[in-house]
């Protein structure tokens, strides 16, 4: 696999397509979410370009690394990153949410063959993918188990179940990373129900953590290259990332949890983004 | 029922190097002869019913089968959107075993009485429900399960429950066992009242009535047929079960004479749909509510009489 620590160039034009086909999805479908998959966008964008070993020609492999989105809602996200590594044609993006439609407003088991789990209810893919680690533990497998949850997400109190499991198992194969824009569907976390003080929770559950900039590259892969970070721990990264990154008039605002653009907000986003 | 259970799955286990067994912290003095023969495949996974099923879940889509066990409504209701999103959305092999089906735990209150796990079980889609009605059921269920590849639920009793069966042939998903032929009427039962409804239809029998008894303990997928002939062949179907009125035994099948222009004769023999307010053991409560072998004849007799 590419590790190449100072040129970015080829994360970068992903992350731009990825965001265009977010973009048209969601103003096509008239569908919610676009901001929760703007902000996770990079994350996956890293995981898939570098660090997983997930390819459309090994999904069938036991060995390969496995990887949940947690964070159901943000299944665009998703599916734009598999149609842009060619796990499904991109002409498939244009079912998103359509009535008859394959790809669903919440990723789903079955829908296209790289989804390993159905997610949309928040505070499964944690369990689930300490289950995936486990079996991999027992079996002397070396890949590993990726989890993307987002921070309203961590509220729900089968997260801890599941981090004090994993915890306690020294799961190093296991890594979680948390979307931590700051907002969930009704406001701002901090007032809703903090999580802070956020990583020491984590830690004090058995996990070694790292924070980043979760639209930072270089700051993601330099994370995600070092992992596990304790050699007997889970690891956990909190990406700081922005809801509804790199279309300013989304950026941060709660509104486009639920919203979607209309063509004039469209053009104005595409402009922003810049050539593919 | 735990005994036939774990020497059952002790069994599959020494075949099957899949097999994973999980607890949330229940089946002390049970499951200690498991642990020391499969370490690596047993886990207590502590009081987090949650996190049991969502590990159940990668464990299977990693290529295991696996079983899970707590007590009835940890391990169906507390656990609830778990088994929905986690196994039955993707189809998975996950065997999911309620111990203390139905007033078990009598004295124990109404947190630990299982009145609507096959409700809330067989409302789901890809889900198999099972209630074996004695140790010997319980084996054919669980080697039954084993051999399925898909998600299962099987209700248990207790630690001591009756021997009904001296032997039985091959037990097949979706099929009916009929203990005794009959052709007045017919008592469907499933479960733990397995043996209560046998000494009824003894009582009943030794009024010179012809009743079929009829034991099912795969609750989904149903005999269709088995209850289909039975109203054809009989001009009364009594059903029962330690759950709740709704949605258990009785409703499926309800549903299924509701839909074949059935003539005869229906009752449902249940628990009510309400809480209870005072415990006891469960055969005190069963008489309390009018579920014991006695009641239970009594009812149908009186039943019968006015009817015929």
């Amino acid at each position: 696999m590419a590790r190449n620590y100072s040129d970015f160039s080829d994360c970068n034009r992903v992350s731009k397509q990825v965001r265009h086909a977010i973009l048209l999805m969601h103003a096509a479908s008239g569908s919610s979410h676009i901001g929760s998959s703007l902000s996770v966008a990079d994350i996956l964008v890293a995981l898939y370009l570098r660090i997983l070993n997930i390819t459309p020609s090994n999904l069938a492999a036991k060995n390969r690394d496995r990887l949940i989105l947690s964070k159901g809602h943000a299944a665009s996200a998703l599916f734009a990153c598999l149609a842009a590594r060619g796990f499904i044609p991109k002409k498939t993006l244009g079912t998103y949410c359509m009535n008859g439609g394959i790809l669903p407003g919440h990723s789903s088991f079955g829908c296209v063959s790289a989804v390993e789990i159905t997610t949309g209810s928040l505070g499964h893919g944690l369990s689930v993918g300490a289950g995936m680690a486990l079996a991999a533990k027992h079996d002397r497998l070396k890949h590993r188990v990726f989890v993307i949850l987002s921070d309203g997400e961590c509220q729900e109190g089968s997260v801890w179940e599941a981090a004090m499991f994993a915890g306690h198992h020294k799961m190093n194969n296991l890594v979680a990373i948390v979307d931590y824009n700051k907002l969930q569907a009704f406001g701002r976390i901090k007032e809703i129900m903090d999580l802070e003080p956020f990583a020491k929770k984590w830690q004090s559950f058995g996990w070694s953590t790292q924070e980043v900039d979760g639209h930072n590259f270089r700051q993601l892969l330099s994370s995600m290259n070092k992992l596990p970070f304790t050699k007997n721990k889970p690891s956990l990264i909190i990406a700081h990332t922005t809801k509804g990154k790199g279309v300013s008039f989304m950026e941060d605002q709660l509104a486009w949890h639920y919203k979607s653009p209309n063509q004039q907000q469209l053009n104005q986003a595409f402009f922003e983004l810049g050539n593919l | 029922m735990r005994k036939a259970f774990i020497d059952s799955l002790i069994d599959s286990c020494r075949k099957n190097r899949n097999i994973f067994l999980l607890t949330a912290d229940m089946g002390f003095s049970v499951f200690e002869g498991f642990q020391k023969q499969f370490p690596d495949r047993f886990y207590n996974m502590g009081v987090a019913e949650a996190n049991m099923i969502g590990v159940a879940a990668g464990l299977a889509l990693s290529g295991k089968k696996v079983i899970v066990y707590s007590i009835v409504p940890f391990v169906t209701m507390r656990c609830f959107e778990q088994v929905r999103n986690d196994i039955c959305l993707q189809d998975l092999d996950v065997k999911i075993i309620g111990s203390g089906g139905g007033l078990c735990y009598g004295s124990a209150g109404p947190t630990h009485h299982s009145i609507e796990d096959i409700a809330i079980m067989r409302s789901l889609p890809n889900m198999v429900v099972l209630c074996p009605g004695d140790p010997l059921e319980t084996k054919l269920c669980l080697r039954a399960a084993i051999e399925n590849e898909g998600p299962v639920y099987i209700r248990l009793g207790k630690g001591k429950d009756e021997w009904v069966h001296e032997s039985l042939g091959r037990f097949s998903l979706g099929k009916a066992i009929t203990l005794s032929g009959g052709s007045d009427m017919a008592i469907i039962v499933t479960g733990n009242m397995l043996p209560v409804a046998k000494k009824a239809r003894d009582i009943i029998a030794s009024h010179n009535i012809s009743a079929r008894l009829i034991s099912m303990p795969c609750v989904k997928p149903l005999d269709k047929d088995a209850i289909i002939k039975a109203s054809k062949e009989t001009k009364f179907i009594f059903t029962i079960e330690e759950h709740s009125l709704l949605g258990g035994l009785g409703s499926a099948v309800a549903e299924v004479l509701a839909e074949n222009r059935s003539k005869a004769y229906f009752k449902r023999f249940a628990l009510p749909d309400k809480y209870l307010k005072f415990v006891g053991s469960q055969e005190y409560l069963r008489g309390k509510l009018g579920l014991d072998d006695k009641s239970i004849a009594r009812d149908i007799l009186k039943i019968y009489k006015k009817e015929k």
